[in-house]
């Protein structure tokens, strides 16, 4: 907090004076900071350029540093037009007497948005005439909410959200998120990029705010190495997510995730994992069912808290093995997040992510008499009985030990969920939570003073773009940053219903609880699409935003590892003693583990031995155990000996 | 220890009393005074034994009928099932009279056997070391059985006496893990009953449990007998066995029934490691653990996960690194610790006792540590390798050094492991001491001199156990005596199912009696061994305490140095499900966790149009899979089949849709908007 303190010599004693006030965060004074250090913004301003992915936007160079140069004198000479961003050109904007929030620091600045992009920040800002101000008095400029989770297009079991892209960004917009990343969810067999390709085409014709896109894997095998490849090199994704879950559909098994693993790190990309141990609650569901449970409260009975905080270990423990970077979708329950927080303190790339169900209510609602209401928390993993959740989750959210808020929202309508009125297994899985995410994190944290102001668009933006390689064109109020302003009014309240927020859905699990702190304008793109309580969106004005390899804050200790890592074995003499001759039998060669090709399975296809599964399909044999090799020869001095060498 | 001094005769000398706990060992809790002043202290001491044995399914008749069968090898009789469980029921009543009616009665009734090995002992002059508390008492021993314990016994004439000098008397240990017939690529282990339980009574342990390791597709039964059997050859003390369950199917659970009601085995291991070998998936531990949970078994857990080592072992002969060094490497410590956890939480599921074999690394052992503050009912078995030596010899130099270390999981390279885990057993959070004595010649290991996936697996331990417990936990003064005594003998007793048979000294017990010196100073090396393993992996080490006299059944097996043990003598002890120790907790929660669902009214609201057209999804917004098999059969997808190259896959059952064609530009699209 106090390094943001850079330069208050001259009034320390009024800020000493104002500690006591109501106030929450009384270090920000207006002014005195920023003014009187010359040239103050540069650092702020970040040299944008150097980090812009390569897709989209690799024309704008010089002009864009001449203005960063000019700093605040100057509108920028040229004003070239982005061809990439030519569908919403237009709106100058400029938003005059709002504090600036950023996840490292606070200021009061003036913002000037121009063709979709922040300009210029600070004070006296020099700008055309005809420029549209929004008056931030009293109010926080933020950057717009990045939502890392959400599921608008994937189906369960054949049935698709209700929520689409348009209902679902425009409720994102209203609640002040202006990019979601969205979960691709590839069936098992089909093929990656066409999955890919459809999901952009139906979110580039129908969302209104920014969009990129998460892979779900469902199936692992080697050969998708070329299509993740592809996606990573060319498509702009740098993010999947492997099920741990969801036995006999979407489940990979340990192996699959140390392979997969091992190759996103070669690419990368982050691993995500849904941690839930699949076989155990398939057990569990079976064991539920046939003690005739079937409502709701099956749900949570059969996904316990120790699944997930397991699943998690394990998955922890074979990114850290793989050396890979790992994001936990979904965290529901205080053990869940104590075994994340205790493998960031052991050193572990681990990342997690809470969402605003688990951080708003608990799970005591399965066991609600009306079906309806129950269904409507069904989610995986559920919401934890334990109503000391949410809080104990700020709590980590807070000091940093979780690190993005997501709203994993997937919106199915009460007559969809009744599908499984007679089965809890069949009930598709997903709540809301895309409006009301924003506004939950700032009532249960920033207002309870948990966090501050900067931490909240640290857990809300900064932190999801910096994971997901969007940072600083997303999650920053810079120069050059995308023009994704929130206007936040922290005083505000905000009574959640199902009759007035802006899904379809016919319920709201928050339904009736107050919120302190909502949006009063929200501009997506440099447009305003939320002014005075009027929601002003178009469908189809999201843009794809691709990200690239390698995110800075996450491959950065993975790369230096990577290097630390290197095993060496010990030289020795060849041992000459003598060698017991083994008299078995060979039957069949189990897999020994060097006949295959590098981890980085440069051999693209080919995953199965068809000499080792005759044998295994064959049935156990008698001698399975013994690693098969014709032993006799290889105990024989010539021949032998190269034998073995050839094999390892 | 200069608690040798031997205090109780002199009953008149107060202040010896007061004097004691300055100047005598470790544990001056108990002191004479305090016990021959209350009448009748002893007779709560010395347990009502046949309270316990009554109804324990065989616990009476094997010893006699187990004996019959070492008399007169090869009587059919004395092995059928049969016998078993109606001679249990007529032989503890006699007894149980005999208990109550008092000490006298028993020599006459028990001498018309005469033809046992009815020695008659009277150890004096000792101090008994019980896992609760320690005192000053003699032991009279007769038929292989603790008579009386107390002061001034009356015993028959023509006894032979053992002066205990003050030195500790200490229940034989009991060693839960060994190795002894663990083929591996057809070679059998150089320690087999013979050798390992001689070795396992020269170093004051009196019963080993050892594990049946049949191979997948392999009769568990059959396995059990051939290991019976041959231990009954060739055993020189008491042992059990535990079954290794190599793969799990419907024709184990039979034969598991089987063992568990008729045979006497209540413990079982599972493999979470050795992929495509013995591992098991944990749908498939979840179920083995709730059938063995039925069967009121203990489950044992080999834990480290094996695809991870499967692909760790592969990257690393990729790297080039074949000698034994990849062994460690292969199977990091975190792989341990995962799967205990993993191990932990299906135990927590199912509601059911789960033992560790081998804690071999720090947080593995913290693992089981927070899960026993948890509530967990979790038990830990630390070996001799991880309690006195680490890792580090992997990186030997000498290669038949660096290979006699491997064993799975592997030795901790943190030198600081041995001293964790003895504060963890110090204070209980760890519960036994195993060897898991598996020992392979140099040249047996040789078969991986190439490939250090292939070398054999196992460390010796089995004589060394008792040694060096006490050396680095009691005589460091982090244990005192009687944790001695429950982590070597009676926790395991107590585990699964002997105690107080086993496990301690008290009328009624088996006469399985180590009389203790912890001055007793020796160097461990290969040459002065009783295993015949050539080589020793605690070489040089100094070990403080060791036996200075061993009683197996009664007769004394070891004395000052020397080995009188007789193969053949050792007895196959049964033991029954549902030990308390383990499943008292277990049962009551059973009770009390069972779930119930909540009342509702039937819900009549609208439901999401279903098509009674189950078989695969169509993007029209009415034709959703059915609820009622949210599983169809398989629409094979051609583009995918590239990839499956043969027969029956794993993802067979799971449906498939046929996605690109939702894809297609016109129709596909307004067809998904309609969706939304």
């Amino acid at each position: 907090m106090s390094e943001r303190r850079f330069c208050q010599e001259d009034d320390r004693s009024s800020l000493l004076s104002r500690l006591g006030s109501d106030s929450p965060r009384p270090r920000m004074k207006f002014g005195g900071m920023f003014c009187n250090v010359e040239g103050a913004f540069e650092n702020k301003t970040l040299n944008f350029e150097s980090f812009s992915p390569r897709l989209q936007r690799r024309s704008a160079g010089p002009t864009q540093t001449g203005g960063q140069h000019g700093g605040r004198t100057a509108v920028l000479p040229s004003g070239h037009p982005r061809e990439n961003y030519g569908k919403r050109e237009g709106d100058r904007l400029i938003i005059k007497g709002g504090k600036v929030v950023n996840d490292d620091q606070s200021f009061y600045a003036d913002v000037y948005i121009e063709d979709g992009t922040i300009r210029q920040i600070g004070e006296n800002l020099i700008i055309p005439s005809g420029v549209k101000t929004l008056d931030a008095y009293g109010q926080l400029v933020i950057p717009g909410g990045v939502d890392a989770n959400t599921n608008l297009q994937a189906p369960q079991k054949g049935l698709m959200p209700c929520d689409d892209f348009y209902q679902g960004t425009k409720a994102a917009l209203s609640g002040g998120t202006t990019t979601i990343i969205d979960h691709v969810l590839v069936e098992p067999g089909t093929s990656l990029l066409s999955a890919f390709d459809l999901w952009k085409e139906t979110a580039e014709q129908k969302a209104c705010c920014d969009f990129s896109f998460h892979l779900d894997v469902t199936r692992w095998h080697e050969g998708l190495y070329e299509e993740l490849e592809t996606l990573v090199k060319d498509k702009g994704v740098n993010s999947f997510l492997f099920f741990m879950a969801y036995k006999d559909r979407y489940q990979s098994s340990d192996s699959q995730l140390y392979e997969a693993f091992g190759i996103l790190r070669d690419l990368g990309a982050i691993a995500q994992v849904h941690a839930e141990n699949g076989d155990i609650i398939d057990e569990e569901q079976k064991k539920l069912l046939s003690v005739g449970i079937t409502g709701p409260e099956g749900h949570v009975l059969c996904h316990p808290e120790e699944v997930e905080t397991e699943a998690i270990y394990r998955a922890i423990t074979i990114a850290k093995q793989a050396n890979c970077p790992l994001y936990v979708t979904k965290v529901m329950s205080k053990s869940a997040a104590d075994v994340i927080a205790k493998a960031r303190k052991k050193g572990v790339v681990v990342y997690g992510e809470p969402i605003t169900a688990g951080l708003a209510t608990d799970g005591s609602h399965y066991w609600a008499k009306d079906w309806t209401t129950a269904a409507a928390f069904v989610m995986s993993p559920p919401l934890n009985p334990d109503p000391s959740t949410p809080q104990y989750l700020i709590s980590l959210l807070a000091c940093g030990d979780l690190q993005v808020t997501s709203s994993a929202q997937a919106s199915f309508s009460t007559a969809q969920k009744a599908v499984g009125k007679d089965d809890f297994t069949l009930i598709p899985e997903g709540t809301s939570g895309i409006e009301e995410r924003l506004s939950v994190i700032w009532d249960r944290a920033v207002s309870t003073g948990k966090m501050d102001e900067n931490e909240f668009v640290a857990v809300t933006s900064t932190n999801a773009a910096k994971v997901f390689n969007m940072y600083p064109r997303k999650g920053r109020i810079a120069v050059g940053s995308d023009a994704d302003v929130v206007i936040w009014n922290p005083k505000e309240t905000l009574t959640v219903s199902a009759t007035t927020h802006n899904l379809t859905l016919e319920v709201n699990i928050l339904e009736g609880l107050e919120f302190r702190g909502v949006p009063t304008v929200v501009i997506s793109g440099g447009r305003v699409v939320l002014e005075d309580g009027q929601l002003n969106v178009t469908e189809g004005s999201g843009r794809f935003i691709a990200r690239k390899a390698f995110p800075d804050i996450v491959y950065k200790r993975i790369r230096a590892r990577s290097k630390m890592a290197e095993a060496r074995g010990v030289p020795r003499g060849n041992y000459d003693g003598p060698v017991h001759d083994v008299i078995s039998v060979t039957k069949s060669v189990p897999p020994t583990p060097t006949t295959r090709g590098p981890t980085g399975n440069k051999t693209p296809t080919g995953p199965r031995n068809l000499h080792q599964s005759g044998f295994t399909l064959a049935g156990a044999q008698i001698d399975d155990h013994i690693p098969r090799r014709s032993a006799q020869r290889i105990v024989a001095p010539p021949g032998g000996r190269s034998n073995i060498t050839s094999l390892s | 220890m200069s608690d040798c001094r031997r205090q109780w005769n002199r009953e008149d000398e107060l202040p010896v009393y007061f004097a004691g706990p300055i100047t005598t060992g470790p544990n001056q809790r108990k002191s004479f005074g305090m016990f021959s002043s209350v009448e009748g202290a002893f007779d709560s001491k010395t347990i009502d034994f046949d309270n316990y044995a009554v109804g324990r399914k065989g616990s009476r008749t094997p010893r006699s009928g187990s004996r019959e069968r070492v008399l007169k090898t090869g009587d059919p009789v004395g092995k059928t099932p049969r016998e078993a469980p109606e001679g249990s029921r007529s032989s503890p009543s006699g007894e149980a009279d005999d208990a109550r009616s008092g000490v006298e009665v028993r020599f006459t009734s028990e001498k018309e056997s005469p033809n046992e090995k009815g020695e008659k002992l009277l150890i004096k002059g000792g101090r008994v070391v019980n896992d609760d508390q320690s005192f000053y008492a003699d032991v009279y021993v007769e038929d292989g059985i603790i008579k009386q314990v107390g002061e001034n016994l009356a015993v028959p004439g023509g006894v032979k006496v053992i002066e205990a000098n003050g030195r500790m008397i200490i229940p034989g240990g009991i060693d839960v893990n060994t190795c002894l017939m663990k083929s591996y690529l057809g070679t059998q282990p150089v320690d087999d009953f013979l050798q390992g339980t001689k070795a396992a009574l020269a170093g004051g342990t009196t019963m080993i449990m050892d594990h049946v390791t049949p191979q997948p597709g392999d009769s568990l039964l059959e396995a059990f007998e051939h290991w019976q059997e041959a231990a009954d050859k060739k055993a020189c003390c008491d042992y059990s066995l535990h079954v290794d369950i190599p793969q799990w199917n419907e024709t184990v659970k039979d034969e598991l029934e089987l063992l568990v009601q008729d045979k006497g085995i209540n413990s079982f291991q599972l493999y979470m490691a050795y992929k495509d070998l013995y591992q098991m998936t944990d749908g498939q531990l979840y179920e083995a653990f709730s059938f063995l949970k039925q069967l009121g078994a203990v489950v044992l857990v080999h834990a480290e996960n094996g695809d991870l080592i499967a692909q760790e072992q592969k990257k690393i002969l990729e790297m080039g690194i074949t000698g034994p060094e990849g062994h460690p490497l292969s199977r990091p410590e975190e792989l341990e610790a995962e799967a205990v956890f993993r191990a932990i939480t299906l135990g927590n599921r199912v509601n059911c006792p789960v033992y560790i074999t081998k804690v071999m690394s720090k947080s593995a052992a913290d693992t089981i540590t927070q899960a026993r503050r948890k509530g967990s009912v979790v038990f830990g078995e630390p070996i001799t390798a991880s309690l006195a030596t680490d890792g580090s010899h992997y990186w030997s130099k000498n290669w038949a050094k660096a290979a006699a270390y491997v064993t799975s999981p592997p030795l901790s390279p943190d030198p600081t492991t041995p001293d964790h885990l003895h504060t963890l057993l110090a204070c209980g959070d760890l519960q036994v001491v195993g060897s898991a004595h598996c020992a392979y010649s140099t040249s047996q290991k040789a078969i991986g001199k190439e490939d250090f996936t292939l070398i054999p697996e196992g460390t010796n331990g089995v004589e060394e156990r008792m040694g060096f417990v006490w050396d680095k936990a009691v005589a460091m003064g982090k244990m005192d005596e009687n944790q001695f005594v429950a982590v070597t003998s009676t926790n395991a007793a107590k585990i699964f199912n002997l105690y107080p048979r086993k496990g301690r000294i008290a009328a009624g017990s088996d006469a399985d009696i180590v009389i203790w010196d912890p001055d007793n100073v020796k160097t461990i090396t290969a040459k002065l061994q009783q295993s015949a393993a050539e080589y020793n992996i605690f070489e040089g080490l100094e070990c403080r305490g060791g036996p200075a006299l061993v009683m197996s059944q009664g007769r004394i097996v070891y004395e000052g140095g020397k080995l009188q043990a007789q193969q053949g003598t050792g007895r196959f002890l049964p033991r029954k499900p549902f030990p308390d120790y383990a499943y008292q907790r277990v049962k009551c929660r059973n009770q009390v966790k069972s779930k119930q669902g909540v009342t509702r009214g039937i819900y009549d609201g609208p439901v999401y149009d279903v098509a009674p057209t189950p078989k695969y999804i169509t993007p029209a917004p009415s034709a959703k899979t059915s609820p009622t098999s949210h599983q169809p059969p398989p629409i094979r997808n051609l583009h995918q089949s590239n990839f499956s190259l043969s027969g029956a896959q794993i993802d067979d059952n799971i449906p498939r849709r046929s996605g690109h064609r939702i894809v297609a530009p016109p129709g596909g699209r307004s067809n998904i908007t309609s969706l939304g």
